[in-house]
């Protein structure tokens, strides 16, 4: 079976100087990666060039493959095919991810749409509105027919991540790369967007590529992880295998720091 | 002997809306406390309370056993000089136009503090651990930590007796937000802090005492260690059981 996504020697470059360097991983459907690093270690410049989509200014070399394709230097008009079949992304702050001019009903039914009518059994009106109700439902949104009318200002934090994330369900992807999904919210949001997560990647089947700083949350979330810091792969490996018995000292000086919180929480500190 | 005291204390933005309701919360000399909320649960709004940028709308804050009295100007420099903050985000609460030197020198100059301002900004950098050369230079040129560190330095150099730190350590890098819990716990030693922050984890590394706040009613408060090993009401366990752990053991299995 070929990788749905395999970065070899991938390197992003700002002119001349090296953001990340020679980051080589790939990842299987079903399976679930953890990036993870601190600010400025590129984690989310490489989900940005893995899909083709660094700022203008950013140059990517090496190959990152997406369902067969060489998105390295290849053109919008084809890895917009590949946008939201092979991949989809959940970043950050769902507030700046939602058009707030636009009902949430309406943005959930773009991707479904657009993807129905690529998959040739294009549909609207009352068939639409039932997919983007259900779709609401399998994010476990509360009452969907009134939040389909609602604008994103009327949602609170965890529910716009779940309109976030149907949005990204919505076109199917194989591979689905969340960047930081809960860090913009409060910690028992995030424990519920983080199981829906699970179950949602779990029973579609779906590859993870997890982008995150917050070591036990990816402790709980990942299988793999790939440890980054200013560009460079430091460690990868097996999580527990990682996280148990880190072999780098950057991984180690990471640990220690999460654990003194963790050991300070169950009064061991 | 209490230095703040906030009693039975209410407020609401407008008045149909209650944002804190019915609040008292001692700060003795010299203590720690950590209060936790989650955002909307008017943890920051007690805090623009206890800095009198805001007034009950009913119950009292004293200071030092005297009512805080926004509209008394000679009070209020005093209160200033003795009641000091640090802000979450290290990019925006430093004047880019200014040097580290005058910005650790403001409080000095707005509160008419005499003495040799140079030297007690050198000593303030010597207490956040930065050299004193770098007040020539200016914010731009900072790491985030080190702007946290900034701050702190002009929070403590009017020789302030209580901090107020508003998530002061949640825009930072795990291991610079170690670093910053470990300056703060040393300069809790000459002052008293009050540390807000959604962060229970930290709360527990720096804190003594943890107040528990939900929907702006304090729920739950108490010995923080004894709080998070025997948590009382249903919202705090809910809250201590959704701290994602490394539980290695689990993971393992």
């Amino acid at each position: 079976m070929t990788a749905l996504l395999s970065l070899e020697n991938l390197s992003v470059h700002a002119g001349s100087k090296p953001l990340v360097s020679n980051l080589s991983f790939s990842l299987n459907r079903g399976e679930r990666l953890g990036l993870i690093g601190e600010s400025g270690s590129g984690k989310s410049l490489t989900s940005l060039a893995a899909t083709g989509l660094l700022p203008a200014g950013l140059s990517a070399s090496g190959s990152a493959i997406l369902a067969g394709k060489q998105v390295i230097g290849a053109p919008d008009r084809e890895l917009n095919q590949l946008r939201g079949t092979a991949v989809a992304i959940i970043f950050q702050e769902p507030l700046t991810a939602l058009d707030p001019l636009m009902r949430v009903g309406k943005q959930v039914a773009e991707p479904l749409a657009r993807r129905a009518q690529r998959d040739g059994t294009p549909f609207s009106g009352t068939a639409l509105d039932q997919a983007v109700l259900a779709l609401l439902d399998e994010v476990a949104l509360p009452d969907p027919q009134r939040i389909a009318k609602s604008y994103p200002h009327e949602l609170s934090g965890g529910q716009r991540q779940r309109i976030a994330i149907a949005m990204a369900l919505a076109c199917k992807p194989d591979l689905l790369i969340a960047d930081e999904p809960t860090t913009a919210l409060d910690v028992t949001t995030q424990a519920e967007i983080l199981s829906l997560l699970d179950r949602l990647v779990r029973t579609r089947n779906m590859a993870l590529l997890f982008i995150s700083h917050d070591l036990p949350v990816v402790a709980n979330t990942v299988e793999s992880v790939v440890v980054l810091r200013q560009g460079e792969t430091v460690e990868t490996g097996n999580v527990a295998d990682v996280f148990g018995n880190p072999r780098h000292d950057y991984t180690k000086s990471l640990l220690a720091a999460a654990r003194r919180l963790d050991d300070a929480m169950e009064g061991r500190a | 002997m209490s230095l703040v005291r906030v009693d039975h204390v209410s407020f609401g933005y407008t008045a149909n809306r209650r944002i804190l309701d019915d609040v008292s919360l001692d700060i003795a000399q010299g203590d720690t406390i950590g209060l936790v909320g989650e955002s909307g649960s008017g943890k920051t709004t007690l805090l623009r309370l206890l800095l009198g940028l805001a007034r009950p709308d009913s119950g009292t804050i004293t200071f030092d056993g005297k009512p805080l009295e926004p509209g008394n100007g000679a009070f209020m420099r005093e209160f200033r000089r003795q009641a000091q903050v640090v802000f979450q985000d290290p990019y925006s609460s430093l004047d880019p136009r200014q040097t580290i030197q005058s910005i650790i020198a403001e409080p000095l100059r707005s509160l008419k503090i005499a003495g040799d301002h140079a030297k007690m900004v050198g000593n303030a950098l010597d207490a956040v651990g930065l050299d004193r050369d770098v007040g020539t230079r200016f914010p731009h040129q900072f790491s985030g930590g080190q702007r946290q560190r900034i701050a702190i330095a002009r929070a403590i150099v009017p020789g302030p007796r209580l901090l107020l730190a508003d998530e002061a350590v949640s825009a930072l890098d795990l291991t610079t937000r170690i670093r910053i819990v470990d300056l703060l716990a040393g300069l809790s030693k000459t002052m008293s802090l009050l540390f807000v922050s959604h962060d229970i984890g930290v709360v527990a590394a720096l804190c003594r005492r943890i107040v528990i706040l939900e929907k702006g009613r304090i729920v739950e408060a108490g010995d923080t260690a004894a709080v998070l090993a025997n948590p009382q009401h249903p919202y705090t366990q809910r809250l201590l059981a959704s701290v994602p752990r490394l539980n290695l053991n689990e993971v393992s299995s």
